[in-house]
């Protein structure tokens, strides 16, 4: 079977969220980038369902010309080759970004290689917006199921797991699809350095999509008030015991 | 007229749906707010919506909503926008509101903001949703018609609206094709829990990197346990394989708002204080002063967790236990 896995470079946030002067994006000088968590184990859900049941996995991103680090990642978890739609570093918006992975799609399909399963992260790390899986379902005619913490392929059929309280709702629906997942999912394996080097070999395509209008057009980022709390000092060490227990007291948890 | 679709389970309305529509009171500025119950329940639901300025309910009926089936929700909003022109379609920033909307967003091929916290102007209107699961704010521009909007859980209060007794019911059968009913839930599977959820527990006892290992996480179970509370974890925790997935507090873990969160040797990315600010307190036990923590927490202790986290277990056996 052949999987498409589409993934999103979003920087590591670490302890603080810091703007950069014009308001508009994260300051990430001093940052490192991931894959968005949901999509890095939407990867390795492709990756092992390739290993079960024969195929190839692609993985594609629409980011920055540096996104292609994050799809090196992916073919270093065991992706077999790569795309990068590559931007001019601006916010695309669900729509446009739907509008260039459909085209990317086609341009497969064109090619000879319809995917029997289409994989997103539920939602993006970043700016959460919870459609793009959605969209590129209903444009390509496909069913989608999202929000996964299951999912295996049986005789044509994908059967995906939403974990609800209490348990599970079980879909199953015919191939080709679209789903979407969750970290917990899976755990994904880490690279091994023979395997980062391998994929550093393996071949990934660029193209320049043009950035249509945004429809919801951002305007500007603002940290939301209540970060910078200053914790009361209870004590230092062991000793501090006595004065933790009276606050669970004045608590009324103790 | 302002539409939100409005999530029960059976004759009880869900509370996030509540909050969507005193949101969308607000954004109807004093022109009607209509509800839309799809499935079993509906009607029974409705009814105490007129309490919340909810002047007619459309309920979606046919044998064949008994089961979730999001195109099928999403054709029953389709149906009522054709017929009713509302200004905007808002639903709760749930699992389910805001697939249903994404579907609705696709088939119209309209913008879609999903977990609003405000919303003010019209034509376009200005959305401030949130971003990073609630960690940063992002001002924006809907460009749509109607406006198609999801409400962040917790973002607004529920408020009561003076209005009717009741509302309005209008009944419908919507138009369903087999595309429609292709996703749907065909089996539901219980899961066996043992112990206190991450989601209602009064304490939660936290550990991340600073706890070391697996092994590392059995004074905090200690803990836990005489609380009567539960054991979370940060991301890192679960990356490395010492606990399941299932207790990762965070942004892509669980969101829990206990009475008291203890974050042992946490150092507070915005990943995992983006699922743990509803508590009402947070302490943290952590060996560094300077840890991001410390900007998100009440209480803190400094020191080694291994050494404090049994002290802590002591002194509440010593005093007779909690």
């Amino acid at each position: 079977m052949r999987i498409l896995v589409c993934v999103k470079r979003v920087p590591l946030t670490g302890g603080r969220m810091v703007l950069t002067d014009d308001e508009r994006a994260l300051e990430t000088r001093h940052l490192g980038f991931t894959i968005s968590p949901h999509e890095e184990c939407g990867v390795e859900q492709a990756v092992r369902l390739v290993e079960q049941h024969g195929g190839d996995v692609t993985v594609l991103t629409l980011g920055p010309a540096e996104a292609e680090e994050q799809i090196r990642d992916s073919l270093a978890i065991g992706g077999d080759r790569g795309i990068v739609l590559v931007t001019d570093g601006e916010e695309w918006d669900p729509q446009a970004t739907t509008g260039a992975i459909l085209d990317a799609i086609e341009a497969e399909r064109a090619n000879g290689g319809a995917h029997d399963l289409i994989v997103f992260g539920n939602e993006s790390a970043d700016s959460g917006n919870y459609q793009v899986g959605i969209r590129v379902a209903r444009a390509l005619g496909l069913p989608v199921v999202t929000g996964l913490k299951g999912l295996s392929i049986k005789d044509g059929f994908a059967r995906c797991e939403q974990e609800v309280p209490g348990g599970r709702d079980v879909y199953r629906v015919p191939l080709p699809a679209v789903v979407s997942v969750l970290e917990g999912i899976n755990l994904p394996r880490y690279p091994s350095v023979p395997a980062k080097l391998r994929a550093r070999q393996k071949p990934v395509e660029t193209s320049t999509p043009e950035r249509p209008e945004a429809r919801l057009e951002m305007v500007r980022l603002r940290v939301p008030p209540g970060q910078g709390k200053q914790a009361e000092i209870l004590g230092n060490g062991p000793g501090a015991a006595p004065a933790v227990v009276d606050v669970m007291r004045e608590l009324g948890v103790a | 007229m302002v539409l939100v679709l409005v999530e029960h389970d059976g004759p009880e309305v869900d509370e996030l749906s509540l909050q969507a529509i005193t949101l969308a009171r607000e954004l109807a500025t004093g022109e009607p707010v209509s509800a839309l119950l799809v499935g079993v329940g509906g009607r029974e639901a409705a009814a105490p919506l007129a309490a919340h300025g909810v002047g007619t309910a459309h309920i979606a009926e046919d044998e064949r909503l008994t089961e979730y089936a999001p195109g099928a929700w999403a054709t029953s909003v389709l149906e009522l926008v054709d017929r009713l022109e509302p200004s905007a379609v808002v639903a709760a920033g749930t699992n389910r509101g805001n697939e249903v909307l994404g579907h609705v967003a696709a088939r119209m091929d309209q913008p879609f903001a999903a977990n609003c916290v405000q919303v003010a102007g019209e034509g376009p209107l200005e959305v401030t949703r949130i971003r990073w699961g609630g960690s940063l704010l992002e001002e924006a521009r809907l460009h749509g018609d109607p406006a198609l909007l999801s409400v962040a859980p917790h973002a607004v209060a529920a408020l009561a609206a003076d209005g009717a007794d009741a509302p309005a019911i209008e009944a419908f059968t919507p138009t369903l094709d087999d595309a429609d009913l292709l996703v749907q839930v065909a089996e539901h599977v219980s899961t066996e829990t043992s112990g206190v959820s991450l989601a209602e527990a009064k304490v939660i006892v936290s550990g991340g990197r600073g706890v070391g290992s697996a092994e590392g996480f059995g004074i905090l179970e200690e803990l836990a346990g005489l609380l009567g509370g539960a054991v979370g974890c940060s991301r890192v925790v679960t990356s490395s394989g010492w606990r399941p997935h299932t207790d990762q507090v965070g942004q892509t873990g669980t969101k829990v708002s206990p009475d008291l969160y203890i974050a042992c040797g946490i150092s507070g990315a915005t990943q995992h204080i983006a699922g743990c600010k509803g508590a009402k307190k947070i302490l943290a036990i952590n060996s560094d002063a300077e840890a991001p923590i410390m900007a998100s927490a009440d209480y803190a202790v400094i020191g080694d967790l291994t050494e404090i986290v049994p002290a802590v277990t002591a002194e509440l056996r010593k005093a007779g236990g909690p």
